[in-house]
């Protein structure tokens, strides 16, 4: 990798996008790479939108991505996906869960509404959309905040970093009882590309 | 060892490195992580929080006289309140070394201004280093203690929230531990009265010109030659955005960024055709820079004083300078989105004091904290929020002068309260104002992650300590109606606020239910709604809790009747009693049909 990589990961607080940028940072610099990663928290806390910007590279300036230069936007909630699009760069990727997350502010007001399929809506525009059924498959592993390890497992197809990094951060940052179905989750993203996607 | 830090996980390392003997702080974004990391992974290092940044700023100090080294932290607000002490320490100097950390919030991410600190140090007159990465947070701390102690001065670590939250690559060192030192009684140092202070002032002066030649020869001050003829002149997280889009000028890159090293700036200016000056908020390097004489250089003009800087502004900066040709423009632009703001937690025990505040239309004045939030929409519960424990003075300034028709009440966080709302109660009580308060006791620092209090019980190295009573403090105060009460009761916090803004007097609520995030998850059996009887009134949406949600059922007229999401109801019963048909159930008693 001779250019930095800018992946831009978004969600809503308490969706786990932090522990997500931090296990791909910690996997990069294991690879070798200078890491910067850089989020917004404080108030995001109580459902907000969180956003943490990771970049990758030989030498790395910035510590946040130069807006339209994100190389991968990895969202966790599909119209935060949309919301975010003005990050990602021409022929970039976007991984975006199917979650979808209805804030008080949409139903306790008139004025606002939520998208009626903001996948399709990013798809029309970016022709490298993932739509990831993450929130299906954690169900079906059986615990909903697998999300972030699963679209992790979709973001390690694109990234040139060794799968046994991957599967050591992940051990190391995730509690004992739960690394087993982190990496099946991690796997189940992992078999889920660009190509094949239905969405 | 190599390690991924935050800039603030940095500066722990670096009181650690640097044999700190004391670090206090009064909790706040983006400063927070300092004192929370050297509690959790340096408990060789004694740290504590303290009620407001007045007090840990002087338990400092005496740190610091009485010989150790001295770490005190807060954000760029949390200055304000401590400039008292702040001023008068920059004239006595120092025995350890004390190192302040000012962490800066441009862009506001979670702050009430946008206040640049910088301008703090030359006030006092004091040395300021400021970081622009991780490894540069911990090395500069290190030597900021050097630098305290060589010249008997505190010194300024200037952080941003950019630097303070961001992580990078830091090597690691042993302890380097400082000077064994002792106190000594020395009142022409440390008693400032005028005939001390006049001397010591004099002290300041000769200690700034040192400091001047200091400057020109710390290697934080450096200087990048690529055999460019344009020169930026930048420091701080500036430093990273500018060499993001312009790799190839030359850089001075100021890391110790006051007093400037002006022999260096000459010479630099002087060897290049046009100088800028990058830095965030205020002109602060420019101004002096060109007091000093170089009027052409060039900055503001083209970076802007509001809002964080960016790599992209600065891009567009340097484009409209003419200094490079062009910039990647974004391609995509995002769609009209809904804002998605922070909102009061499920079950947050605020909630019931603001529906009942709305019902009454009374004018609310507000603070700092968790509770902030309920200004959004659909609570719109506040209407003033100035600054730490401002609410029961606005409150009695705003009663005095009958600015509201329907009355006004004052709320404030238990934390708040003890950091700076007393001194304001007191006030009320001694004028014989009408306020009523609402202490929104909720046993937690909540915003910025439940901190511990003197309320609460704990230590921030988890010590058991005497919780204060608010309810026997606010009595000794004089305050002659004072009502505990369960906010989660909606009629009773309705009927007390009443009652109380109709007796003559300051009278005091205080609500006893605690944050049901910190420091455990509070969970009850979750609430469901039978959307056979749900008439999609929308009542239980205004209350704004995040665990109603719109269903794909409607009534007659397309109105959404409401869901409740199990995973996040903790059970408060707030919605169940703003429900007119009760449709609401506890879900063990809802038996579907
Ligand atoms: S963190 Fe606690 S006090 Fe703050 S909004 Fe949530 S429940 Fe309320
Ligand atoms: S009981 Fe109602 S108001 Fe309370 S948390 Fe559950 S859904 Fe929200
Ligand atoms: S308040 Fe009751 S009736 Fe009205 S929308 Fe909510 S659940 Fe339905």
């Amino acid at each position: 990798m001779q250019e930095t990589m800018n992946i831009l990961i978004v969600g809503v607080g308490g969706q786990g996008v932090l522990l997500a940028s931090e296990i791909l940072s910690e996997a990069a610099m294991n690879a070798g790479f200078d890491v910067k990663k850089s989020e917004i928290h404080g108030m995001s806390q109580r459902g907000g939108v969180v956003s943490s910007h990771v970049r990758i590279g030989p030498v790395v300036y910035s510590p946040t991505i130069q807006e339209g230069q994100a190389d991968v936007l990895m969202a966790f909630e599909q119209a935060e996906g949309y919301r975010a699009i003005n990050w990602l760069k021409k022929d970039g990727i976007a991984i975006v869960s199917r979650t979808a997350l209805i804030p008080a502010i949409v139903t306790g007001s008139k004025q606002f509404h939520y998208p009626e399929d903001a996948i399709a809506d990013l798809q029309k525009i970016v022709k490298k959309t993932i739509g990831v059924e993450a929130d299906k498959i954690a169900a079906e592993l059986g615990n909903p905040r697998l999300v972030n390890t699963i679209l992790l497992g979709v973001l390690s197809n694109y990234m040139p970093l060794p799968t046994e990094l991957w599967v050591d951060t992940i051990k190391a940052r995730v509690k004992p009882k739960l690394v087993d179905v982190n990496l099946l989750a991690f796997n189940r993203g992992r078999g889920v590309r660009l190509t094949k996607t239905t969405a | 060892m190599r390690e991924l830090l935050s800039g603030n996980e940095a500066v722990a390392r670096g009181a650690y490195e640097a044999g700190v003997a004391l670090a206090v702080s009064y909790p706040g974004t983006p400063s927070t992580e300092i004192l929370e990391t050297l509690a959790d992974v340096f408990p060789q290092v004694y740290s504590q929080w303290s009620p407001n940044e007045k007090v840990a700023f002087e338990v400092a100090i005496g740190a610091s006289i009485g010989g150790g080294r001295a770490l005190c932290t807060m954000k760029h607000v949390g200055l304000n309140v401590a400039a008292d002490p702040f001023m008068t320490f920059a004239y006595t100097g120092v025995n350890g070394g004390f190192v302040i950390v000012s962490c800066d919030d441009p862009e506001m991410h979670s702050s009430q201004n946008e206040q640049d600190n910088r301008t703090y140090a030359k006030f006092a007159a004091i040395p300021m280093l400021n970081p622009s990465s991780s490894q540069e947070s911990k090395d500069m701390l290190v030597t900021g203690f050097e630098m305290s102690e060589m010249f008997d001065t505190p010194v300024m670590l200037h952080m941003t929230t950019r630097i303070s939250h961001a992580k990078g690559i830091v090597e690691l060192n042993d302890v380097v531990a400082g000077p064994n030192k002792k106190f000594i009684k020395d009142p022409s140092k440390y008693v400032m009265i005028p005939t001390n202070a006049r001397k010591r002032h004099v002290v300041v002066a000769e200690r700034m010109e040192k400091l001047r030649h200091f400057a020109e020869e710390t290697p934080f001050n450096v200087v990048e030659n690529n055999g460019s003829k344009i020169g930026v002149i930048t420091g701080g997280v500036s430093y990273q955005y500018t060499k993001e889009v312009a790799p190839d000028l030359d850089y001075l890159k100021l890391g110790m960024g006051f007093p400037l090293p002006m022999k260096k700036i000459e010479q630099f200016i002087k060897s290049h055709d046009r100088i800028f000056i990058v830095e965030e908020l205020e002109p602060f390097w420019e101004e002096m820079i060109k007091a000093a004489g170089f009027l052409q250089v060039e900055g503001k003009k083209y970076f802007g004083a509001l809002g964080e800087l960016s790599p992209i502004r600065v891009a567009h900066g340097l484009k409209e300078a003419g200094v490079i040709s062009s910039v990647t423009e974004p391609v995509y632009s995002a769609g009209d989105m809904f804002p998605r703001p922070p909102v009061l937690c499920p079950g947050c025990p605020h909630r019931g004091a603001f529906m009942a505040l709305k019902k009454l239309g009374v004018a609310v004045t507000g603070d700092i904290g968790c509770y902030t939030l309920g200004v959004m929409e659909p609570l719109n519960a506040l209407d003033t929020c100035i600054c730490m424990g401002a609410s029961i003075g606005n409150a009695i300034g705003m009663e005095r002068v009958k600015g509201s028709e329907k009355g006004t009440v004052a709320v404030i966080g238990d934390s708040t309260f003890v950091h700076s709302g007393i001194t304001g109660l007191l006030d009320a009580v001694w004028n014989q104002s009408n306020v009523t308060i609402i202490i929104l006791d909720n046993r937690a620092t909540a915003m910025t992650g439940g901190q511990q209090h003197p309320a609460t019980g704990k230590t921030l190295m988890g010590a058991d300590s005497p919780s204060l009573n608010l309810v026997e403090l606010v009595k000794a105060l004089g305050v002659k109606n004072v009502k505990e009460l369960d906010p989660y009761d909606f009629d009773l916090v309705l009927n007390t606020i009443k009652t109380e803004m109709e007796t003559p007097g300051p009278s005091v609520i205080i609500t006893n239910r605690p944050c049901v995030l910190m420091p455990v998850r509070i969970m009850n059996e979750p609430y469901v709604v039978d959307s056979e009887l749900c008439t999609a009134c929308g009542a239980c949406f205004r209350i704004s809790c995040p665990a109603i949600a719109a269903s794909h059922e409607t009534n007659k007229h397309g109105h959404p009747k409401a869901l409740i999401d199990e995973t996040l109801c903790t059970g408060c019963t707030l919605c169940t009693q703003v429900c007119p048909p009760e449709a609401i159930m506890l879900k063990s008693h809802f038996v579907k049909a």
